[in-house]
Protein backbone atom coordinates (compact mmCIF):
# COMPACT_ATOMS: atom_id res chain seq x y z
CA UNK A 1 0.00 0.00 0.00
CA UNK A 2 1.39 3.42 -0.91
CA UNK A 3 0.35 6.91 0.15
CA UNK A 4 0.32 9.97 -2.09
CA UNK A 5 -0.47 13.64 -1.44
CA UNK A 6 -1.95 16.62 -3.29
CA UNK A 7 -1.18 20.36 -3.16
CA UNK A 8 -4.59 20.73 -1.50
CA UNK A 9 -3.37 18.74 1.50
CA UNK A 10 -5.22 15.53 0.84
CA UNK A 11 -3.68 12.10 1.32
CA UNK A 12 -4.52 9.16 -0.93
CA UNK A 13 -3.86 5.63 0.24
CA UNK A 14 -3.76 3.11 -2.61
CA UNK A 15 -4.86 -0.50 -2.22
CA UNK A 16 -5.32 -2.24 -5.58
CA UNK A 17 -7.72 -0.06 -7.59
CA UNK A 18 -9.23 1.54 -4.49
CA UNK A 19 -7.96 4.97 -3.37
CA UNK A 20 -8.90 6.07 0.16
CA UNK A 21 -8.87 9.87 0.54
CA UNK A 22 -8.56 12.07 3.61
CA UNK A 23 -7.07 15.40 4.65
CA UNK A 24 -3.65 15.84 6.24
CA UNK A 25 -2.83 17.06 9.73
CA UNK A 26 -1.55 20.26 8.13
CA UNK A 27 -4.94 20.84 6.48
CA UNK A 28 -6.77 20.22 9.72
CA UNK A 29 -4.49 22.59 11.57
CA UNK A 30 -5.28 25.29 8.99
CA UNK A 31 -9.02 24.62 9.11
CA UNK A 32 -9.40 24.46 12.87
CA UNK A 33 -12.06 22.40 14.64
CA UNK A 34 -14.38 20.77 12.12
CA UNK A 35 -18.09 21.26 12.80
CA UNK A 36 -19.58 19.80 9.61
CA UNK A 37 -18.45 17.24 7.06
CA UNK A 38 -20.33 16.14 3.94
CA UNK A 39 -19.06 13.08 2.09
CA UNK A 40 -20.09 11.80 -1.37
CA UNK A 41 -22.48 8.89 -1.82
CA UNK A 42 -21.35 5.59 -3.24
CA UNK A 43 -21.85 5.35 -6.99
CA UNK A 44 -21.13 9.00 -7.78
CA UNK A 45 -18.69 9.32 -10.67
CA UNK A 46 -16.07 12.01 -10.13
CA UNK A 47 -13.31 13.46 -12.27
CA UNK A 48 -10.00 14.53 -10.82
CA UNK A 49 -10.47 18.06 -9.43
CA UNK A 50 -14.24 17.80 -8.85
CA UNK A 51 -15.65 18.86 -5.50
CA UNK A 52 -16.17 15.60 -3.67
CA UNK A 53 -16.62 16.49 0.01
CA UNK A 54 -17.16 19.58 2.14
CA UNK A 55 -15.48 20.41 5.43
CA UNK A 56 -16.57 23.30 7.59
CA UNK A 57 -14.97 24.87 10.62
CA UNK A 58 -16.64 27.46 12.85
CA UNK A 59 -15.37 30.16 10.52
CA UNK A 60 -15.49 28.82 7.00
CA UNK A 61 -16.43 26.13 4.51
CA UNK A 62 -13.85 24.41 2.29
CA UNK A 63 -14.10 21.83 -0.44
CA UNK A 64 -12.27 18.54 -0.63
CA UNK A 65 -11.52 17.79 -4.29
CA UNK A 66 -11.39 14.37 -5.87
CA UNK A 67 -7.64 13.81 -6.24
CA UNK A 68 -8.26 11.15 -8.84
CA UNK A 69 -11.01 10.13 -11.27
CA UNK A 70 -13.32 7.20 -10.71
CA UNK A 71 -16.47 6.04 -8.96
CA UNK A 72 -17.06 6.68 -5.27
CA UNK A 73 -17.03 3.30 -3.56
CA UNK A 74 -17.90 4.60 -0.10
CA UNK A 75 -18.27 7.83 1.86
CA UNK A 76 -17.24 7.68 5.51
CA UNK A 77 -20.50 8.19 7.39
CA UNK A 78 -18.60 8.21 10.70
CA UNK A 79 -16.96 11.57 9.93
CA UNK A 80 -20.22 12.97 8.57
CA UNK A 81 -22.02 11.93 11.76
CA UNK A 82 -19.28 13.24 14.02
CA UNK A 83 -16.79 15.64 12.41
CA UNK A 84 -14.64 15.45 15.56
CA UNK A 85 -13.66 11.92 14.41
CA UNK A 86 -11.24 13.57 11.99
CA UNK A 87 -9.30 15.38 14.72
CA UNK A 88 -6.36 13.37 15.95
CA UNK A 89 -6.93 10.59 13.44
CA UNK A 90 -6.74 12.26 10.05
CA UNK A 91 -4.89 9.34 8.44
CA UNK A 92 -6.90 6.60 10.16
CA UNK A 93 -10.62 6.70 11.02
CA UNK A 94 -10.77 10.26 9.72
CA UNK A 95 -10.81 9.23 6.03
CA UNK A 96 -13.47 10.89 3.86
CA UNK A 97 -14.20 8.66 0.87
CA UNK A 98 -12.93 5.74 -1.22
CA UNK A 99 -12.73 5.91 -5.00
CA UNK A 100 -12.54 2.99 -7.42
CA UNK A 101 -9.94 4.48 -9.75
CA UNK A 102 -10.60 4.68 -13.48
CA UNK A 103 -7.11 5.86 -14.43
CA UNK A 104 -4.33 4.89 -12.05
CA UNK A 105 -1.81 6.84 -14.13
CA UNK A 106 -3.24 10.02 -12.56
CA UNK A 107 -1.39 8.98 -9.42
CA UNK A 108 1.92 9.72 -11.10
CA UNK A 109 1.49 13.49 -10.75
CA UNK A 110 0.90 13.30 -6.98
CA UNK A 111 3.54 13.79 -4.30
CA UNK A 112 5.05 11.02 -2.23
CA UNK A 113 5.70 11.31 1.50
CA UNK A 114 9.05 13.10 1.17
CA UNK A 115 7.71 15.38 -1.57
CA UNK A 116 4.72 16.43 0.53
CA UNK A 117 6.86 17.04 3.60
CA UNK A 118 9.13 19.33 1.55
CA UNK A 119 6.03 21.07 0.12
CA UNK A 120 4.61 21.79 3.59
CA UNK A 121 8.01 22.94 4.90
CA UNK A 122 8.09 25.38 1.99
CA UNK A 123 4.76 26.87 3.11
CA UNK A 124 5.91 27.70 6.63
CA UNK B 1 -7.87 48.94 2.98
CA UNK B 2 -4.25 47.76 3.09
CA UNK B 3 -3.79 44.43 1.40
CA UNK B 4 -0.20 43.60 2.16
CA UNK B 5 1.13 42.34 5.46
CA UNK B 6 3.52 45.32 5.75
CA UNK B 7 0.70 47.86 5.69
CA UNK B 8 -1.10 46.33 8.65
CA UNK B 9 -1.30 48.22 11.90
CA UNK B 10 -0.76 46.45 15.18
CA UNK B 11 -2.36 46.88 18.60
CA UNK B 12 -0.40 47.48 21.82
CA UNK B 13 -0.89 43.76 22.60
CA UNK B 14 0.77 42.54 19.40
CA UNK B 15 3.79 40.93 21.05
CA UNK B 16 1.59 39.36 23.74
CA UNK B 17 -0.59 37.72 21.06
CA UNK B 18 2.50 36.19 19.47
CA UNK B 19 3.81 35.10 22.87
CA UNK B 20 0.47 33.36 23.48
CA UNK B 21 0.71 31.55 20.13
CA UNK B 22 -2.14 33.37 18.40
CA UNK B 23 -2.94 32.83 14.75
CA UNK B 24 -2.90 36.35 13.33
CA UNK B 25 -5.07 37.56 10.43
CA UNK B 26 -5.64 40.93 8.76
CA UNK B 27 -8.86 42.55 9.98
CA UNK B 28 -9.94 46.14 9.28
CA UNK B 29 -6.35 47.11 8.52
CA UNK B 30 -4.95 45.53 11.70
CA UNK B 31 -3.01 42.36 12.33
CA UNK B 32 -5.36 40.67 14.82
CA UNK B 33 -5.56 37.32 16.65
CA UNK B 34 -8.32 35.18 15.12
CA UNK B 35 -7.65 32.40 17.62
CA UNK B 36 -5.13 31.13 20.15
CA UNK B 37 -3.91 27.51 20.40
CA UNK B 38 -7.11 26.40 22.20
CA UNK B 39 -9.11 27.11 19.01
CA UNK B 40 -12.38 28.88 18.30
CA UNK B 41 -14.67 26.17 19.72
CA UNK B 42 -12.95 26.01 23.10
CA UNK B 43 -12.53 29.79 23.30
CA UNK B 44 -16.24 30.21 22.60
CA UNK B 45 -17.35 27.66 25.19
CA UNK B 46 -14.92 29.00 27.79
CA UNK B 47 -16.41 32.48 27.36
CA UNK B 48 -19.91 31.10 28.00
CA UNK B 49 -18.88 29.33 31.19
CA UNK B 50 -16.05 31.39 32.66
CA UNK B 51 -14.32 34.53 31.31
CA UNK B 52 -12.25 35.39 28.24
CA UNK B 53 -10.02 38.30 27.34
CA UNK B 54 -10.36 39.81 23.86
CA UNK B 55 -8.13 42.50 22.38
CA UNK B 56 -10.41 45.01 20.67
CA UNK B 57 -7.86 47.82 20.55
CA UNK B 58 -8.46 48.18 16.80
CA UNK B 59 -11.77 49.86 17.60
CA UNK B 60 -11.94 53.65 17.63
CA UNK B 61 -12.24 55.59 20.90
CA UNK B 62 -12.94 59.30 21.21
CA UNK B 63 -14.33 62.01 23.45
CA UNK B 64 -16.92 64.41 22.07
CA UNK B 65 -16.77 67.37 24.43
CA UNK B 66 -18.47 70.72 24.90
CA UNK B 67 -21.61 72.34 26.31
CA UNK B 68 -23.55 71.52 23.16
CA UNK B 69 -21.97 68.10 22.55
CA UNK B 70 -25.09 66.10 23.45
CA UNK B 71 -27.45 68.15 21.29
CA UNK B 72 -24.96 68.12 18.42
CA UNK B 73 -24.46 64.33 18.66
CA UNK B 74 -28.22 63.79 18.64
CA UNK B 75 -28.41 65.33 15.15
CA UNK B 76 -26.45 62.30 13.89
CA UNK B 77 -28.15 59.44 15.79
CA UNK B 78 -31.72 58.43 16.78
CA UNK B 79 -30.87 57.90 20.47
CA UNK B 80 -32.00 60.11 23.37
CA UNK B 81 -28.82 61.16 25.13
CA UNK B 82 -30.30 64.17 26.91
CA UNK B 83 -32.31 61.94 29.20
CA UNK B 84 -29.28 59.89 30.24
CA UNK B 85 -27.34 60.41 33.45
CA UNK B 86 -23.56 60.61 33.51
CA UNK B 87 -22.02 57.15 33.64
CA UNK B 88 -24.69 55.55 31.46
CA UNK B 89 -23.89 53.93 28.13
CA UNK B 90 -26.24 53.46 25.20
CA UNK B 91 -25.89 51.62 21.89
CA UNK B 92 -26.79 53.71 18.87
CA UNK B 93 -26.27 54.08 15.13
CA UNK B 94 -24.94 56.85 12.89
CA UNK B 95 -27.51 57.39 10.14
CA UNK B 96 -27.39 58.75 6.60
CA UNK B 97 -30.15 60.87 5.07
CA UNK B 98 -31.93 57.77 3.75
CA UNK B 99 -32.03 56.27 7.25
CA UNK B 100 -29.27 53.80 6.32
CA UNK B 101 -26.73 52.87 8.97
CA UNK B 102 -23.20 54.32 8.64
CA UNK B 103 -21.97 52.44 11.72
CA UNK B 104 -23.13 51.21 15.10
CA UNK B 105 -21.41 52.46 18.23
CA UNK B 106 -21.46 52.82 22.00
CA UNK B 107 -21.83 56.30 23.42
CA UNK B 108 -21.46 57.02 27.14
CA UNK B 109 -22.42 60.21 28.99
CA UNK B 110 -19.38 61.52 30.85
CA UNK B 111 -18.74 64.85 32.57
CA UNK B 112 -18.67 67.48 29.82
CA UNK B 113 -19.65 65.26 26.91
CA UNK B 114 -19.57 61.75 25.52
CA UNK B 115 -17.14 58.84 25.30
CA UNK B 116 -17.52 57.01 21.99
CA UNK B 117 -16.41 53.55 20.83
CA UNK B 118 -16.83 52.81 17.12
CA UNK B 119 -15.99 49.95 14.76
CA UNK B 120 -12.40 49.63 13.53
CA UNK B 121 -13.29 49.38 9.84
CA UNK B 122 -15.40 52.56 10.02
CA UNK B 123 -13.48 54.67 12.49
CA UNK B 124 -11.80 57.14 10.14
CA UNK B 125 -15.00 57.92 8.27
CA UNK B 126 -17.06 57.92 11.50
CA UNK B 127 -14.79 60.43 13.18
CA UNK B 128 -14.75 62.66 10.07
CA UNK B 129 -18.55 62.45 9.93
CA UNK B 130 -18.98 63.25 13.63
CA UNK B 131 -16.46 66.08 13.48
CA UNK B 132 -18.20 67.63 10.46
CA UNK B 133 -21.65 67.10 11.94
CA UNK B 134 -20.83 68.71 15.29
CA UNK B 135 -18.47 71.45 14.03
CA UNK B 136 -18.67 74.63 16.09
CA UNK B 137 -20.66 72.87 18.80
CA UNK B 138 -18.36 70.17 20.13
CA UNK B 139 -14.74 69.05 20.00
CA UNK B 140 -13.84 65.56 18.93
CA UNK B 141 -10.75 64.22 20.64
CA UNK B 142 -9.66 60.91 19.11
CA UNK B 143 -7.94 58.69 21.67
CA UNK B 144 -5.02 57.15 19.81
CA UNK B 145 -3.05 56.28 22.94
CA UNK B 146 -5.50 53.87 24.54
CA UNK B 147 -5.99 50.13 24.10
CA UNK B 148 -9.39 48.45 24.54
CA UNK B 149 -9.78 45.04 26.17
CA UNK B 150 -13.01 43.08 26.51
CA UNK B 151 -13.36 40.78 29.52
CA UNK B 152 -16.41 38.66 28.78
CA UNK B 153 -18.23 35.81 30.46
CA UNK B 154 -20.31 34.96 33.53
CA UNK B 155 -17.23 35.12 35.78
CA UNK B 156 -15.99 38.46 34.42
CA UNK B 157 -17.73 40.29 37.28
CA UNK B 158 -15.97 38.22 39.95
CA UNK B 159 -12.61 38.66 38.25
CA UNK B 160 -12.83 42.42 37.97
CA UNK B 161 -14.29 42.84 41.46
CA UNK B 162 -11.25 40.99 42.82
CA UNK B 163 -8.92 43.52 41.15
CA UNK B 164 -11.17 46.57 41.52
CA UNK B 165 -13.88 46.17 44.18
CA UNK B 166 -15.58 49.40 43.07
CA UNK B 167 -16.68 47.66 39.84
CA UNK B 168 -18.78 45.10 41.69
CA UNK B 169 -21.98 47.15 41.84
CA UNK B 170 -21.79 48.32 38.21
CA UNK B 171 -24.81 47.29 36.18
CA UNK B 172 -24.96 46.46 32.50
CA UNK B 173 -24.38 49.59 30.36
CA UNK B 174 -22.81 51.49 33.26
CA UNK B 175 -19.51 53.32 32.84
CA UNK B 176 -16.95 54.26 35.47
CA UNK B 177 -13.41 55.60 35.55
CA UNK B 178 -11.49 53.21 37.76
CA UNK B 179 -7.87 52.92 38.81
CA UNK B 180 -7.20 49.20 38.54
CA UNK B 181 -3.91 48.23 40.18
CA UNK B 182 -2.32 51.51 39.07
CA UNK B 183 -3.85 51.62 35.57
CA UNK B 184 -6.24 54.49 34.71
CA UNK B 185 -9.12 52.60 33.12
CA UNK B 186 -12.46 53.51 31.58
CA UNK B 187 -14.68 50.57 32.45
CA UNK B 188 -17.98 49.96 30.66
CA UNK B 189 -20.07 46.98 31.71
CA UNK B 190 -20.97 45.86 28.20
CA UNK B 191 -19.80 43.61 25.44
CA UNK B 192 -20.44 41.76 22.23
CA UNK B 193 -20.82 38.16 23.34
CA UNK B 194 -24.25 37.97 24.97
CA UNK B 195 -22.53 37.47 28.32
CA UNK B 196 -21.94 39.74 31.27
CA UNK B 197 -18.61 41.49 30.99
CA UNK B 198 -16.65 44.67 30.58
CA UNK B 199 -14.94 46.69 27.91
CA UNK B 200 -11.93 48.30 29.49
CA UNK B 201 -10.00 51.18 27.98
CA UNK B 202 -6.44 51.37 29.29
CA UNK B 203 -3.47 53.56 28.28
CA UNK B 204 -1.53 51.83 25.50
CA UNK B 205 1.67 51.84 27.54
CA UNK B 206 -0.07 49.87 30.32
CA UNK B 207 -2.02 47.53 28.03
CA UNK B 208 0.32 44.55 28.09
CA UNK B 209 0.81 44.62 31.87
CA UNK B 210 -2.93 45.01 32.38
CA UNK B 211 -3.76 42.18 29.96
CA UNK B 212 -1.26 39.92 31.74
CA UNK B 213 -2.83 40.82 35.07
CA UNK B 214 -6.25 39.76 33.76
CA UNK B 215 -4.85 36.60 32.16
CA UNK B 216 -3.18 35.66 35.45
CA UNK B 217 -6.63 35.29 37.03
CA UNK B 218 -7.59 31.59 37.11
CA UNK B 219 -10.92 32.11 35.32
CA UNK B 220 -9.49 34.01 32.36
CA UNK B 221 -8.23 32.66 29.01
CA UNK B 222 -7.41 34.61 25.85
CA UNK B 223 -9.93 34.51 23.00
CA UNK B 224 -9.71 35.80 19.44
CA UNK B 225 -11.90 37.38 16.79
CA UNK B 226 -13.15 33.96 15.62
CA UNK B 227 -14.97 33.19 18.85
CA UNK B 228 -16.00 36.84 19.22
CA UNK B 229 -17.91 36.39 15.95
CA UNK B 230 -19.55 33.08 16.87
CA UNK B 231 -20.48 34.45 20.32
CA UNK B 232 -22.12 37.60 18.95
CA UNK B 233 -23.95 35.59 16.28
CA UNK B 234 -25.47 33.28 18.90
CA UNK B 235 -26.37 36.38 20.92
CA UNK B 236 -28.22 37.79 17.88
CA UNK B 237 -26.01 40.88 17.77
CA UNK B 238 -25.40 42.63 14.45
CA UNK B 239 -22.03 42.79 12.73
CA UNK B 240 -21.73 46.11 10.97
CA UNK B 241 -21.13 45.86 7.22
CA UNK B 242 -22.91 42.50 7.15
CA UNK B 243 -26.16 42.48 9.16
CA UNK B 244 -26.62 46.24 9.09
CA UNK B 245 -25.23 48.53 6.38
CA UNK B 246 -25.89 51.85 4.64
CA UNK B 247 -28.58 49.93 2.73
CA UNK B 248 -30.53 48.92 5.84
CA UNK B 249 -32.44 51.08 8.29
CA UNK B 250 -32.66 50.33 12.03
CA UNK B 251 -36.29 49.32 11.48
CA UNK B 252 -35.44 46.78 8.78
CA UNK B 253 -32.53 45.65 10.95
CA UNK B 254 -34.94 44.93 13.83
CA UNK B 255 -33.13 47.29 16.18
CA UNK B 256 -35.95 49.81 16.26
CA UNK B 257 -35.39 50.28 20.00
CA UNK B 258 -32.42 52.52 19.08
CA UNK B 259 -35.02 55.14 18.12
CA UNK B 260 -35.83 56.37 21.63
CA UNK B 261 -39.25 57.70 22.64
CA UNK B 262 -38.50 61.41 22.57
CA UNK B 263 -36.78 61.10 19.21
CA UNK B 264 -39.82 59.28 17.78
CA UNK B 265 -41.91 62.25 18.81
CA UNK B 266 -39.47 64.98 17.79
CA UNK B 267 -37.49 63.48 14.90
CA UNK B 268 -34.45 65.62 14.10
CA UNK B 269 -32.07 62.83 13.11
CA UNK B 270 -30.90 61.88 9.58
CA UNK B 271 -33.51 59.96 7.60
CA UNK B 272 -36.13 60.67 10.29
CA UNK B 273 -39.01 60.92 7.80
CA UNK B 274 -38.21 57.50 6.33
CA UNK B 275 -37.57 55.85 9.69
CA UNK B 276 -40.67 57.28 11.38
CA UNK B 277 -42.76 56.18 8.39
CA UNK B 278 -41.30 52.66 8.68
CA UNK B 279 -42.04 52.62 12.41
CA UNK B 280 -45.67 53.46 11.70
CA UNK B 281 -46.25 51.40 8.56
CA UNK B 282 -43.66 48.62 8.66
CA UNK B 283 -41.01 47.63 6.15
CA UNK B 284 -40.84 45.26 3.21
CA UNK B 285 -38.12 43.17 4.82
CA UNK B 286 -36.82 42.40 8.30
CA UNK B 287 -33.73 40.93 9.88
CA UNK B 288 -34.58 37.62 11.55
CA UNK B 289 -32.89 34.71 13.29
CA UNK B 290 -32.65 31.52 11.25
CA UNK B 291 -32.18 27.99 12.55
CA UNK B 292 -31.26 25.41 9.87
CA UNK B 293 -32.91 22.02 10.54
CA UNK B 294 -29.87 19.94 9.62
CA UNK B 295 -26.23 20.21 10.53
CA UNK B 296 -24.87 22.14 7.54
CA UNK B 297 -23.99 25.75 8.30
CA UNK B 298 -25.45 28.34 5.90
CA UNK B 299 -22.98 31.18 5.42
CA UNK B 300 -23.28 34.87 4.60
CA UNK B 301 -24.71 35.36 1.09
CA UNK B 302 -26.84 32.20 1.15
CA UNK B 303 -30.12 32.64 -0.73
CA UNK B 304 -33.31 32.20 1.30
CA UNK B 305 -36.40 30.79 -0.44
CA UNK B 306 -39.95 30.14 0.63
CA UNK B 307 -41.12 26.51 0.50
CA UNK B 308 -42.36 27.10 -3.07
CA UNK B 309 -38.92 28.04 -4.35
CA UNK B 310 -39.38 31.83 -4.51
CA UNK B 311 -36.45 33.96 -3.39
CA UNK B 312 -37.40 35.84 -0.23
CA UNK B 313 -34.08 37.01 1.18
CA UNK B 314 -30.40 36.49 1.97
CA UNK B 315 -28.37 35.35 4.95
CA UNK B 316 -26.10 38.11 6.28
CA UNK B 317 -24.28 36.13 9.01
CA UNK B 318 -24.22 32.39 9.42
CA UNK B 319 -22.09 29.65 10.83
CA UNK B 320 -21.83 27.10 13.56
CA UNK B 321 -22.96 28.02 17.07
CA UNK B 322 -20.75 26.09 19.49
CA UNK B 323 -23.13 26.62 22.45
CA UNK B 324 -26.19 25.80 20.34
CA UNK B 325 -24.31 22.76 19.03
CA UNK B 326 -25.43 23.35 15.46
CA UNK B 327 -25.74 25.90 12.72
CA UNK B 328 -27.24 29.36 13.37
CA UNK B 329 -27.77 32.33 11.09
CA UNK B 330 -29.41 35.68 10.65
CA UNK B 331 -30.57 37.42 7.53
CA UNK B 332 -33.22 39.50 5.85
CA UNK B 333 -36.52 38.05 4.66
CA UNK B 334 -39.64 39.57 3.12
CA UNK B 335 -41.78 40.72 6.07
CA UNK B 336 -44.51 38.15 5.32
CA UNK B 337 -41.97 35.44 6.27
CA UNK B 338 -40.54 37.11 9.38
CA UNK B 339 -42.84 35.45 11.93
CA UNK B 340 -40.98 32.99 14.21
CA UNK B 341 -41.77 29.42 13.21
CA UNK B 342 -42.04 30.18 9.48
CA UNK B 343 -40.58 27.35 7.37
CA UNK B 344 -38.01 28.48 4.81
CA UNK B 345 -35.32 26.90 2.62
CA UNK B 346 -31.65 27.86 2.45
CA UNK B 347 -29.87 27.20 -0.82
CA UNK B 348 -26.53 25.69 0.20
CA UNK B 349 -24.28 24.34 -2.56
CA UNK B 350 -27.27 24.33 -4.90
CA UNK B 351 -29.54 22.31 -2.64
CA UNK B 352 -32.47 23.58 -0.55
CA UNK B 353 -31.93 22.94 3.15
CA UNK B 354 -34.95 23.22 5.44
CA UNK B 355 -34.77 25.91 8.13
CA UNK B 356 -37.06 28.05 10.20
CA UNK B 357 -37.30 31.62 11.32
CA UNK B 358 -36.68 31.92 15.06
CA UNK B 359 -36.52 34.57 17.74
CA UNK B 360 -33.03 35.66 18.76
CA UNK B 361 -30.84 35.34 20.77
CA UNK B 362 -30.03 31.68 20.18
CA UNK B 363 -28.59 31.50 23.70
CA UNK B 364 -29.70 33.12 26.96
CA UNK B 365 -27.99 36.36 27.90
CA UNK B 366 -26.32 36.71 31.29
CA UNK B 367 -26.24 40.50 31.54
CA UNK B 368 -26.13 41.95 35.06
CA UNK B 369 -29.26 44.08 35.41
Amino acid sequence: MSVKYTNDHEWISIDGDIATVGVTDYALQQLGDLVFVEVPEAGRVVSKGDEAAVVESVKAASEVYAPISGEVAEGNSAVADDPATVSGDTSGNGWFFKIKMSDASELDSLMDDAGYKAYVDGLE
Amino acid sequence: MPDSQEDLQTTPLDSLHRELGAKMVPFAGYDMPVQYPAGILKEHLHTRESASLFDVSHMGQAFLMGDEAIEAFETLVPGDYQVMAEGKTRYTVLLNDQGGILDDLMATRIAGGLYLVVNAACKDQDFAHIEAGTAGKANLEILTDRALLALQGPKAGDVLARLAPETEDMKFMNFREVNIQGHECFVTRSGYTGEDGFEISVPSKDAEAFAKLLLSQPEVEPAGLGSRDSLRLEAGLCLYGHDITTETTPIEGDIKWVVNKRRREEGGFPGAAIILDQLANGTERLRVGILPDGRAPAREGTEIQDTNGNTIGTITSGGFGPSVGGPVAMGYVATAFAEPGTAINLIVRGKPLAAKVVKMPFTDKSYKT
